[in-house]
């Protein structure tokens, strides 16, 4: 039996690194530079990938997850929705597991100038959608979920 | 459900209902606020998909409803989970690349 309901969240998360926030940038606004270090975890088997920087312009990140996740395909649609080179970008996004909608979200990555180096700042906030199996994990959820109210706001500097 | 639970005398609801169901007077005693004031946080709760209430004879009783709660755990912890990762990978890459992106010494 499947569930319907729509869950709201937000979360943000703040980075700062060594290196101008030009360089963040495009590590962000070049394909080759983003498919370093934005790809799919460990075990991930690329599918599809397109990559279009500029507003309007979709990116596509569809793949086979490894035995630890039950080997579901992901599926990432995303369509750039504002871009400020070398200080802002915003998207939104679809993911969808196994051919079934699970969320739909807006990302902004706001980057400034921090000393030498620069601070990234991801805010998220989305809506998630029934359709996806629980594997019984649900009984830690209250503590868990409480805890995060606290936490929604991390800080942490990457030397 | 975040507004839901960002005062302190809902998670305190939550906290009660997550020890098993209670009726609305239960989860009014520990409250310094009148019974309708309770109410209205309940409608809120209620309105968020967090809680589940039902009437039995004269006695509202309420529940947790668990399947809300775990859902909204996975989603949000897999979304933040992920980007820690990629936002870790992200410093790796800033670290070993040079301005031109070139790779530094024979690291890949």
């Amino acid at each position: 039996m499947t569930q319907r309901c729509a869950v709201h969240a937000t979360f943000i998360l703040e980075r700062t690194y060594p290196h101008a926030p030009a360089r963040v940038f495009k590590a962000f606004a070049d394909e080759q530079a983003k498919a370093k270090w934005f790809s799919g975890p460990d075990g991930f088997e690329t599918h599809e990938r397109q990559f279009d920087f500029r507003v309007g312009g979709q990116e596509v990140l569809v793949g086979k997850h490894g035995a630890s996740h039950d080997n579901m395909v992901s599926a990432f649609h995303s369509v750039y929705q504002d871009i400020v080179p070398d200080q802002r970008i915003v998207y939104s996004y679809r993911m969808a597991l196994d051919g079934v909608p699970i969320s739909v979200s807006q990302a902004t990555i706001e980057i400034r100038p921090e000393g030498t180096g620069a601070k990234l700042t991801l805010t998220e906030y989305g809506v998630y959608l029934d359709g996806y199996d629980d594997n019984g994990s649900r009984e830690h959820g209250t503590g868990w979920l409480l805890d995060q109210i606290g936490a929604s706001l991390e800080s942490r500097t990457v030397e | 459900m975040f507004q839901a639970l960002a005062d302190p005398s809902r998670r305190g609801m939550i906290e009660r209902l997550s020890h098993g169901p209670a009726s609305v007077s239960e989860l009014a005693a520990p409250l310094a606020m009148s019974l309708p004031a309770v109410v209205q946080h309940l409608q809120l709760l209620e309105a968020s998909g967090l809680v589940k209430t039902q009437k039995i004879g004269r006695v509202r009783s309420c529940v947790l409803d668990a399947t809300a709660m775990s859902q909204a755990e996975r989603w949000i912890h897999q979304r933040r989970t992920g980007w820690e990762r990629r936002l870790d990978r992200l410093g790796d890459y800033l670290n070993q690349t040079r301005d031109d992106d070139q790779i530094k010494g024979d690291k890949s």
